[in-house]
C-alpha cells in the first residue's frame, strides 16, 4: 500500500464480503425452497428471499467496485484520495440504505407508501428514499474520483473506470422513471438492468482486470492500454444495441428481434477479448508475482465470464430460440454463471490482490484462498449444468408439449436437488474465502523456529 | 507510381490509420455479416415473400447508388494518395468531393424510402422489408456518419487521420457491395 487513503478500500471490501455471505446464505435458502416449497412459507416467502438474494448481490458487487476504485485510483493517479471522509460517508450511506431495504422487504414495512415502502419492479424493489440515497452516494463517489484524478496523473485505466462507474450512476437514474404503460416501463427498466451488466459494468471489469494485469504480470502499460481500448470498443458496440434481446416479447415492434439477435450474438466478443487479454498478458509477463491467488481469480474471472455471460448467453439469445426458452431455467443457469464469472470473480480477484497489502500481512495463506476458488468455481459450474438441463427439459415439456408450469416443475425435482447440493459447496467456498482473507496471518508456519509462548 | 510506392510503405508499418478503426471496421463487418446470414435463413424459410419483396425494389436506383458510392471511394483513395504526398490543399478538395458524392447516395436512398413508404411498404410489412429497412438503414446511418468523419478529416488532414477516415469510408463501400446484390439482385 503506497498511499494512506487506499485504506478506505478495506472498509468497502469488508462490507462487501458481509453482504456476499448474506447473499449466498439466502441463495441456499431459496435453493431449499425449490425442493421443499413450504419451507419458511409464512416467515420468509420465496419472493422476499429472492429480493434479498438479488439485491444483496448487486449491492455487494457495487461496494466491491467502489472499493476497487478507491484502492487503484491513488496508485494510478499517484496521489492521495481527494477526501477519504467523503468516501466513508458514501459507504455509510450505502450500508444504511442496503440494511433499511432488507428490513423493509422482510417486514413489508410501510406497505404502499410511495417514499418508504418497497416498490414493485423486479430488482428495483428498493424504496424510493433508498434509490435517492444511492444516487447521492454515486454523486459523492464521482466527485471524489474526479477531484482525485484531475489533480493527479491521468491514465487510460482510470478514464475507463470513470466512464464505467459514471455510466452506472447515469443509467441508474432510469430506475426513478416508472411509466404506467407496461411496455414502456419494461423498456426503461432494461436501461438499468441490461446496460449495467452488459454495458457499463464490463468497462469496470476491463479496467480492474487491466490494473491487475499491470501489477501481476509487469507487462508494459502501453500494451495493457491498447487491449483496454479494444475491449471497451467491443463492449459498447455490442452491448448497447444488444439491449434489443430483451425487447422480443414485451410489446415493442418486431424489428427488435433482428436488432437484438444480431448485436447480442456479438456480445460474446468482448468477453473473448478479455480471455485473450488476461492469458496473453500472463504469457508475456516477465514478473513472477507472489500473489498467485489473485492471478488465479483474475484468470478464472475472464474464463468463467466468457462461458457464463458469453457462451451461455449466446445459447438462448437468438429470437427464434428465445421464443421457446424465455424465462425458463436456462435463464437462471446463464444468470448464475454470468454474475459469478464476470463480477463476483472480479471482486474476489481484486480483494485477493488488495487485502494482503491493506492488512499489511503479505504473504498470507493463499492455499485456502485457492481452495475456495476451486470450491466456488466447480460448485457454480455444476449448478449451471444442472439448471441448464432442467431448463432444456422444462422448455420441451412446457413450451413444446404444452404441459402446465407446476406439472413440469414437479418433474424437475432431481435437478433442483442437485442444484441445492452445488449451492452448499458454493456457500462453503464463500465462507472459506472470507476466512482466508481475514484469519490466517502467515503463509507458511516455519517448523524450524520455536513459537515463543505469550 | 506514387500510389504503389506509398502503399508499400504503409504495408511495412502494418495497418494504416489508427488501429482502433480496424476494431470498428471488423465489428461492423461482423454485424452486417450476421444480418446477411439472418437474411439467408429467413429467405430460405419463406422464399415467396422474399421474391415479392425483391421485385418491389428498384434495381436502377440501387445500381446508381453503387456507382455513386464507388466513385466517392475513388476520390477518397485519391485524397489518401495526396495526403501521403503531403499535398494538404489537394487532400482537402478530394475529401470534400468524396463526402459530397456520398451525400448524393443519401439523397437517392431517402428518395427510395419515401417512394416505398408512399405505397405502404414499411418496416412492419413483412420479413423482407423489416430487413431491408434495418440493414440499408443501418448502412445509411454509417454513410451519414462517414460523411461527418470525412469532413472532420478534411479539417485536420494529417496523414494518419486521412488513413483512418478513408479506411472507414471504404468499409462502407464494401458493406454496400455485399448488401446491394443480396437485396436488389437476388431473384
Amino acid at each position: 500500500m503506497k498511499y494512506q487513503s487506499q485504506k478506505v478500500a478495506l472498509a468497502y471490501f469488508a462490507c462487501a464480503l458481509v453482504l456476499f455471505a448474506a447473499q449466498v446464505t439466502f441463495g441456499l435458502v431459496l435453493g431449499y425452497i425449490y425442493v421443499a416449497p413450504n419451507f419458511l412459507a409464512e416467515l420468509l416467502p420465496f419472493n422476499i428471499a429472492r429480493m434479498v438474494h438479488t439485491n444483496a448481490l448487486i449491492v455487494w458487487l457495487l461496494l466491491g467496485f467502489f472499493g476497487a476504485a478507491y484502492y487503484l485510483i491513488p496508485e494510478e493517479s499517484e496521489r492521495e484520495l481527494h477526501s477519504p471522509k467523503l468516501a466513508y460517508l458514501q459507504l455509510i450511506l450505502l450500508m444504511v440504505g442496503a440494511s433499511a431495504a432488507v428490513l423493509t422487504y422482510l417486514f413489508n414495512a410501510f406497505e404502499g407508501n410511495f417514499l418508504l415502502g418497497k416498490e414493485g419492479r423486479e430488482f428495483l424493489e428498493q424504496p424510493l428514499w433508498v434509490k435517492l440515497g444511492i444516487v447521492v452516494a454515486a454523486l459523492i463517489f464521482l466527485y471524489n474520483f474526479t477531484m482525485t484524478v484531475l489533480k493527479g496523473r491521468k491514465t487510460v485505466i482510470t478514464n475507463v473506470l470513470l466512464m464505467g462507474l459514471g455510466g452506472i450512476a447515469l443509467f441508474f437514474l432510469f430506475s426513478l422513471y416508472n411509466p404506467s404503460n407496461l411496455t414502456v416501463d419494461k423498456m426503461y427498466w432494461w436501461y438499468v438492468v441490461h446496460i449495467w451488466v452488459e454495458g457499463v459494468w464490463e468497462l469496470v471489469m476491463a479496467s480492474v482486470l487491466a490494473f491487475m494485469m499491470l501489477k501481476l504480470t509487469g507487462v508494459d502499460r502501453e500494451v495493457v492500454e491498447k487491449w483496454l481500448y479494444v475491449i471497451v470498443a467491443l463492449a459498447l458496440f455490442t452491448g448497447l444495441l444488444g439491449t434489443g434481446h430483451h425487447y422480443y416479447w414485451i410489446g415493442t415492434p418486431g424489428y427488435w428481434q433482428w436488432i437484438g439477435s444480431i448485436f447480442s450474438a456479438l456480445e460474446i466478443l468482448p468477453f473473448f477479448a478479455m480471455v485473450l487479454f488476461t492469458f496473453v498478458m500472463v504469457w508475456k509477463g516477465r514478473r513472477e508475482h507472489p500473489n498467485k491467488a489473485a492471478l488465479l481469480w483474475a484468470l478464472g474471472c475472464s474464463v468463467l465470464a466468457f462461458f457464463g455471460a458469453g457462451v451461455w448467453g449466446f445459447m438462448h439469445t437468438l429470437a427464434p430460440m428465445n421464443y421457446y426458452t424465455h424465462g425458463t431455467q436456462v435463464t437462471a443457469a446463464h444468470g448464475h454463471l454470468a454474475f459469478f464469472g464476470a463480477y463476483v470473480s472480479l471482486n474476489l480477484a481484486i480483494i485477493s490482490y488488495a487485502m494482503p497489502n491493506l492488512l499489511g500481512r503479505a504473504p498470507y495463506n493463499q492455499v485456502l484462498n485457492m481452495v475456495s476458488f476451486w470450491l466456488m468455481a466447480s460448485g457454480m459450474a455444476f449448478m449451471t449444468f444442472t439448471l441448464t438441463f432442467a431448463g432444456v427439459v422444462q422448455t420441451h415439456l412446457q413450451r413444446v408439449n404444452g404441459e402446465g408450469f407446476m406439472e413440469v416443475q414437479d418433474q424437475l425435482g432431481l435437478f433442483y436437488w442437485m442444484r441445492f447440493g452445488s449451492g452448499v459447496v458454493v456457500v462453503i467456498g464463500a465462507l472459506l474465502f472470507i476466512f482466508a482473507m481475514f484469519a490466517p496471518r502467515r503463509e507458511i508456519i516455519d517448523a524450524g523456529s520455536a513459537v515463543p509462548a505469550e | 507510381m506514387s500510389v504503389g510506392h506509398s502503399s508499400h510503405a504503409a504495408a511495412r508499418q502494418g495497418l494504416p490509420g489508427n488501429p482502433l478503426i480496424w476494431v470498428l471496421i471488423l465489428s461492423e463487418i461482423a454485424a452486417f455479416s450476421a444480418a446477411l446470414a439472418g437474411f439467408a435463413v429467413a429467405r430460405l424459410l419463406d422464399p415467396a415473400t422474399f421474391a415479392k419483396g425483391a421485385a418491389a425494389l428498384n434495381p436502377l436506383a440501387g445500381s446508381a447508388n453503387t456507382a455513386i458510392l464507388l466513385t466517392s471511394g475513388l476520390f477518397a483513395a485519391w485524397a489518401l494518395d495526396a495526403a501521403r504526398r503531403g499535398e494538404t490543399s489537394a487532400t482537402r478538395r478530394l475529401l470534400v468531393a468524396a463526402a459530397s458524392i456520398g451525400a448524393v447516395f443519401v439523397v437517392v436512398k431517402v428518395a427510395e424510402y419515401v417512394g416505398k413508404a408512399a405505397i405502404g411498404l414499411t418496416i412492419d410489412t413483412d420479413a423482407f422489408f423489416t430487413l431491408y429497412y434495418l440493414v440499408t438503414g443501418f448502412h445509411l446511418a454509417h454513410v451519414a456518419f462517414g460523411i461527418a468523419i470525412l469532413s472532420l478529416v478534411a479539417a485536420f488532414p494529417e496523414k494518419e487521420n486521412v488513413e483512418t477516415g478513408v479506411a472507414f469510408w471504404h468499409m462502407i463501400d464494401l458493406v454496400w457491395v455485399m448488401v446491394f446484390p443480396v437485396f436488389y439482385l437476388l431473384r
